[in-house]
């Protein structure tokens, strides 16, 4: 049985409550009330007084073929980020559940990047990319590759996925590592006998059992790539060049901070708003769904 | 079909040397049981017979042929585990089905084995259900029928009904022999049940500490164990210990004389061979157990038929046995 305190009056529980109420409204109600607000609104250019325009500045973003390329810059780029992370936290995880002598040092050692901020990671592989000082680039340009994410919208666009996938390997490898550990030794021995070999145990037993892990990370991922990602794309390419690694969220920021369009940028802040809202949804019916086997 | 022979095995976990070297020859058909106490390495030595561990020294062979280095996909067994082990996300039916479809067995072929072992085990109504929708029982049938319906040539049991209440352990053990005389395939079961070894063995293997004790038929182990150990494990309530000097055995090296409750009498005061004092009665039903205390301290228990007359609790009474009853025991627990 769960033990529940039980409050009298009304004034204490909602004291309590009361911070995490007042940080929910004034940082996030409130900021959201507002770009629902203003995407209503076309402002002049110092602000002084705005236009009512309905839902003129959503016509006009859906017509905007810019607009729709960045939409497919961010599928493109969410997928990447999520399959490449995916895989090789997959990958690492499925050798680290192996491994009986030293897993602590190997774990502890692929939990590090997790550690480091965004923003930081795009610096750091900025730096090793760099076309005139980067490492990188320097031994590519050994081998006869003219490396440069500066003019090349496809190089860019892997740079800025490797950089975000970077750090989300060590998240997903830790949720990866506690779900195989937690599929019963005993399966996968029984399998072993029932006469399958590592790839096919894995493809039919242990890869089936891991799918809430691999669904849940998904989710986290997508979301992830979606809105959390800005520092990266903003230290590394700016969302170049020729907007090749513009997804929605940089977009937000650029048309409404740089482009000083701020009803426009209002608008995709809601559209996002309403991305993000259906993912959500997804999320928490697959929570409440979950399978336990 | 298949022998299997292990010859002096041996294992060890690091440093430390679990089991020190087990010999055994087992026919084809034969069904035998390893019991011991836990921690005794009789599960370590199923699963070196499985693959599931490395073999340190010695050898396991099946039907002749040396497999401590086959995988053990390729060694034709089939092994039912403590906790069922059922893939969880598959139907009773692809559990069955499984290792089949992994050989490559016809379609049709896998269907009529897997209806075949279904009717076998009365699991035909469960076929669609997956395993969390079954009872403790009919998982365990669904074990059962995972290992049968591929026809190995050797069986392994590790503890298959620990998990059971007492009742469906006592019907599924029944279940079990049944299906292994029907079937005829080597096995190995191991448990730290002797009622299970007793009543399932052709042989047994008894384990104690990394050693195979004693090896034999189960009456024959119980008639005559080996070790004081063996004589300990096997039957209950247990052999009593009477110490040599206090029965007054004359043999030398005897320190210990172990007798079966059912051999102890309890006669009047004076008439038996020890005195002892009634400490309390456990009537069963059909038999009455008298645990009883020996003038230097030692509990001992008597096993009499519920008809005979029960001594009071707190009565001094006297003990007799026949000699050809008593077994003696040297400082190291061996038969002399």
């Amino acid at each position: 049985m769960e033990k529940r305190v039980t409050f009298k009056g009304l004034w204490l529980p909602l004291l309590l409550v009361l911070p995490q109420i007042v940080i929910t409204a004034v940082f996030f109600f409130y900021p959201a009330g507002q770009a629902i607000w203003q995407s209503l609104f076309i402002p002049d250019p110092f602000g002084l007084s705005m236009k009512y325009v309905g839902l003129g500045n959503f016509e006009y973003l859906l017509g905007n073929p810019y607009y729709r390329a960045s939409f497919v810059t961010t599928a493109i780029f969410s997928i990447l980020v999520t399959v490449v992370s995916m895989g090789i936290a997959l990958y690492l995880a499925v050798l680290a559940d192996r491994l009986i002598k030293g897993s602590g040092v190997y774990r502890t050692l692929l939990i590090w990047p997790y550690a480091v901020a965004p923003a930081v990671a795009g610096v750091l592989w900025l730096f090793m990319f760099n076309t005139r000082v980067g490492v990188v680039s320097w031994y590519l340009g050994l081998l006869g590759y003219d490396w440069n994410h500066v003019l090349n919208g496809e190089e860019a666009m892997g740079l800025v996925v490797v950089a975000s996938a970077w750090g989300r390997i060590s998240y997903n490898f830790l949720f990866f590592l506690a779900g195989l550990q937690a599929i019963p030794k005993s399966v996968i021995e029984a399998a072993a006998i029932d006469g399958a070999r590592f790839w096919t145990r894995f493809r039919t037993i242990v890869f089936p059992l891991l799918s809430p892990t691999t669904f849940f990370l998904l989710v986290v991922n997508i979301v992830y790539a979606f809105f959390e990602t800005f520092g990266v794309i903003h230290t590394i390419t700016s969302g170049g060049p020729q907007q090749s690694t513009t997804i929605l969220v940089y977009k937000v920021y650029a048309d409404g901070f740089v482009g000083q369009d701020l009803g426009s940028s209002a608008a995709q802040s809601v559209i996002l708003l309403f991305i993000v809202g259906l993912l959500t949804i997804v999320q928490f019916k697959f929570i409440e769904r979950r399978v336990h086997y | 079909m298949a022998t299997v022979k292990l010859d002096s095995l041996k294992k060890s976990f690091g440093k430390t040397e679990v089991i020190h070297g087990v010999d055994i020859d087992i026919q084809d058909g034969e069904f035998i049981v390893i019991v011991g106490p836990s921690g005794c390495g009789k599960s370590t030595l199923l699963r070196m017979v499985a693959g599931l561990e490395t073999v340190t020294s010695g050898e396991v062979q099946i039907d002749g042929a040396v497999v401590n280095e086959r995988e053990p996909m390729d060694r034709d067994i089939a092994m039912v585990f403590q906790n069922y082990a059922l893939y969880p996300h598959m139907s009773v039916f692809d559990n069955m089905a499984y290792g089949l479809k992994i050989a490559g067995t016809p379609k049709a072929e896998i269907i009529e084995r897997v209806d075949t072992a279904a009717k076998l085990l009365q699991l035909e109504p469960y076929l669609k259900r997956r395993p969390r929708e079954l009872s403790g029982g009919q998982r365990q049938r669904v074990a059962m029928g995972r290992a049968i319906v591929r026809k190995p040539s050797v069986f392994l049991f590790d503890e298959p009904l620990s998990n059971l209440d007492a009742k469906l352990r006592v019907q599924m053990r029944l279940e079990i022999k049944q299906l292994q005389r029907r079937l005829g395939v080597t096995s190995l079961y191991v448990t730290h049940d002797q009622v299970e070894a007793m009543t399932l063995a052709d042989r047994m293997i008894v384990m104690n500490g990394g050693v195979a004790d004693q090896i034999g038929a189960p009456l024959e182990v119980y008639a005559n164990p080996a070790t004081e150990f063996v004589a300990g494990f096997i039957g209950s309530p247990p052999t009593n210990f009477v110490n040599a000097g206090l029965a007054e055995v004359e043999t030398p090296n005897a320190a210990k004389l172990g007798i079966r409750p059912e051999h102890l009498e309890v006669v009047s005061n004076g008439m038996g061979r020890l005195n002892a004092t009634v400490m309390y009665t456990e009537a069963l039903g059909a038999e009455t157990l008298v645990h009883l205390q020996l003038a230097d301290g030692t509990m001992i228990t008597s096993r009499q038929a519920a008809s005979d007359p029960t001594a009071a609790e707190g009565s001094e009474v006297g003990l007799n046995w026949q000699d050809r009853d008593g077994m003696l025991f040297d400082q190291n627990g061996k038969r002399c």
